[in-house]
């Protein structure tokens, strides 16, 4: 103890009398002071015997325990007797405990083996993806059975998403879509204005963002921002045994979790990546006057003779799903979530990261449609 | 640590202690010690400031007035170093453990023997392997808290406070969410460890059972009193204090079938 540790530091004597080594142990050992070593306290002795003296110790704790247990591993090695009779009982049954080599680890039912984590890996994989098609299954019934069943939705928790995944991600949205848009737009000036086809410019920022960049970059933050945060709430609820208590009242947490925000999200994706367009273009309007001098009013006129409606609906439909799709990925891994702080975080990346990929594959899949229908 | 010639002095002292959160406090005039190596439980009903008083006793907050004396020395006035030493002499059993959830048992345990202390890597193995075996967990060295039993998580905990043979450890609630024969396990090994290394065991729990099986002394805390209503060994309590609600506490019983 701290008033002690002046007091009397630990101190291991060696003297050599008769052909024995007597080892005298004194003072407080305490295994946050420096202590004693017993290779450094015996270098280049040999004896017929090893005593060790503990008449004039004051306290001990585990560094006597390691020095004595050092000690006798080294005159079982030198084949030389060691006494330690002297030493308190605790101590000699701690070293018997320390020495005892019958204790073998407790099969972890963990593999190293790489081929059997290859194997699990896959496995894994595999099992996702059914548990991902079985949530969806699971959700579009309590879809049909809460459209039948108005007054058992979730209005007011559903509102409350809306607003924390709407309104509060503006900001955010809004900044990246107007970076993304003067991105395009100096990209594109590179490019056409070699050609005099500077005007261009502003149908190359309208049909990149109204079909693409606006739904997609907006899915992107929202996935890493609502996603990551439906992922870590239901995931704390799962930990906090709250998802049990719903299921042991007969309420499925699918109708009062997932629905509401998954609906929540469906909502104000559009909306969020019509916001996201018009500031967008906004981005490549400025930039365009800027740099290229092309007036406002003829850069949107420009814009109108190529973007239509048919161009605003395809980000529409590609932002409903892309929102149904974090919030499906963000639900699922918080609800199969481990009931600890490290499983909290594992749903969340996971959540992200196969929102995001989902994402991505859903907008090449919808390329190839859109391009066979024609619109 | 195990002092061979262990002082009468006590090891923690308690002094016109007022505890609380935000300048309200909870419970107040408190004045009680510690004795080395003694078992001294802390209960109380719920509400009553058990888990508060613990909460300043190991310095997560500082008293609105009075003072904590451990070993001697102001623990809310020292010093930022000085604190940091202070800690090394006292080990905290959580009541839910509060075991790293990213770390195998032997990396919770040789954690503050990295920070505290300047063993070789394969000592600090030896003595995790060590603290296991102490409490019973000879061989779940590689598991992770997630893969072992509520009662073993305790077990785990409680190696982790023994880590760096500390004179003092608090226990908070220890038998929360235990079995009766888990409980009864577990002060057994409190027992142990008193006896083998000389531990002072400072105990918040309202477990009769275990008060009664291994307690030394306690302090009674009040909701309503707002301070300790009684001291001292349980079985002398329970004979010859008066105080209806030392008898209540003390004395009740499960409901008969």
């Amino acid at each position: 103890m701290s008033r002690s540790l002046a007091a009397s530091p630990p101190t291991a004597d060696l003297r050599v009398e008769a052909g024995d080594i007597h080892v005298n142990l004194t003072g407080r050992w305490r295994i946050t002071a420096p202590s004693p070593k017993w290779h450094k306290t015996i270098k280049g002795q040999s004896a017929g015997r090893v005593i060790i003296h503990a008449e004039n110790l004051a306290a001990w704790d585990s560094s006597l325990v390691l020095f004595v247990s050092e000690a006798s591993n080294w005159c079982r090695a030198a084949g030389v007797y060691c006494d330690q009779k002297s030493l308190p009982a605790a101590v000699r049954d701690l070293v018997t405990q320390l020495e005892d080599k019958t204790q073998h680890p407790v099969p972890t039912g963990r593999t190293p083996d790489f081929l059997t984590l290859v194997g699990i890996a896959t496995t894994d994989c595999w099992d996702k993806a059914k548990q991902y098609s079985n949530f969806v299954g699971e959700c579009v019934l309590s879809s049909i059975y809460l459209t039948r069943h108005p007054l058992k939705f979730r209005w007011r928790d559903s509102l409350a998403e809306m607003q924390r995944c709407g309104a509060m991600a503006l900001p955010i949205t809004g900044l990246i879509a107007l970076l993304v848009g003067v991105i395009l737009a100096y990209s594109g000036a590179i490019i056409l204005r070699p050609f005099g086809g500077d005007i261009w410019v502003a149908d190359l920022v309208g049909v990149t963002m109204t079909r693409e960049m606006g739904a997609m970059m907006t899915a992107i933050v929202v996935a890493g921002r609502t996603g990551a945060s439906f992922a870590a709430e239901i995931g704390n609820m799962r930990a906090n045994e709250e998802i049990d208590a719903l299921e042991t009242l007969g309420i499925r947490p699918v109708n009062f979790l997932v629905i509401p925000r998954i609906v929540a999200l469906g909502v104000m994706m559009p909306l969020l990546t019509l916001y996201a367009n018009a500031l967008g273009i906004f981005g490549g309007m400025m930039i365009a006057w800027c740099l290229l001098d092309i007036p406002p009013p003829a850069y949107w006129v420009e814009m109108l003779t190529i973007v239509d409606t048919s161009d605003l609906m395809t980000g529409i439909i590609k932002a409903t799903i892309f929102g149904a799709i974090i919030g499906l990925s963000g639900c699922l891994r918080g609800l199969q979530a481990e009931r600890s702080a490290s499983g909290v975080g594992q749903a969340t990346t996971s959540a992200v990261v196969t929102a995001i990929l989902l994402i991505i594959v859903f907008d090449a899949l919808f390329a190839v449609v859109f391009n066979i229908l024609g619109w | 640590m195990s002092d061979l010639s262990p002082t009468s002095s006590p090891v923690i002292v308690a002094t016109d202690l007022s505890c609380g959160y935000g300048g309200k406090a909870i419970i107040e005039k408190l004045n009680f010690e510690v004795k080395s190596a003694e078992i001294f439980f802390v209960i109380g009903g719920s509400g009553c400031g058990k888990s508060t008083l613990l909460r300043h006793l190991i310095g997560l907050h500082s008293p609105i007035t009075g003072d904590i004396k451990i070993c001697g020395e102001s623990f809310a006035t020292a010093d930022a170093n000085r604190r940091r030493d202070l800690l090394k002499n006292f080990g905290v059993l959580y009541q839910g453990s509060a075991l790293w959830s990213s770390l195998t048992l032997k990396e919770n345990i040789t954690l503050p023997l990295e920070e505290y202390t300047d063993l070789s890597r394969r000592d600090r193995d030896q003595l995790a392997r060590l603290k296991l075996a102490q409490v019973g967990l000879t061989g779940y060295h590689d598991y992770y808290p997630s893969e072992i039993s509520g009662g073993m998580k305790k077990r785990a905990g409680l190696a982790r406070a023994l880590a760096l043979d500390p004179g003092i450890v608090f226990f908070d609630e220890p038998s929360a969410g235990l079995d009766p024969i888990t409980s009864r396990e577990l002060d057994e090994l409190i027992l142990q460890i008193r006896d083998t290394l000389g531990t002072t065991c400072v105990i918040v729990s309202h477990e009769l059972a275990s008060i009664f099986d291994i307690g030394d002394r306690l302090i009674l805390l009040d909701k309503e009193a707002r301070t300790i209503i009684a001291e001292g060994p349980p079985r002398e309590l329970i004979a010859s204090n008066p105080d209806r609600r030392v008898q209540a506490f003390l004395k009740r019983r499960d409901r008969p079938a």
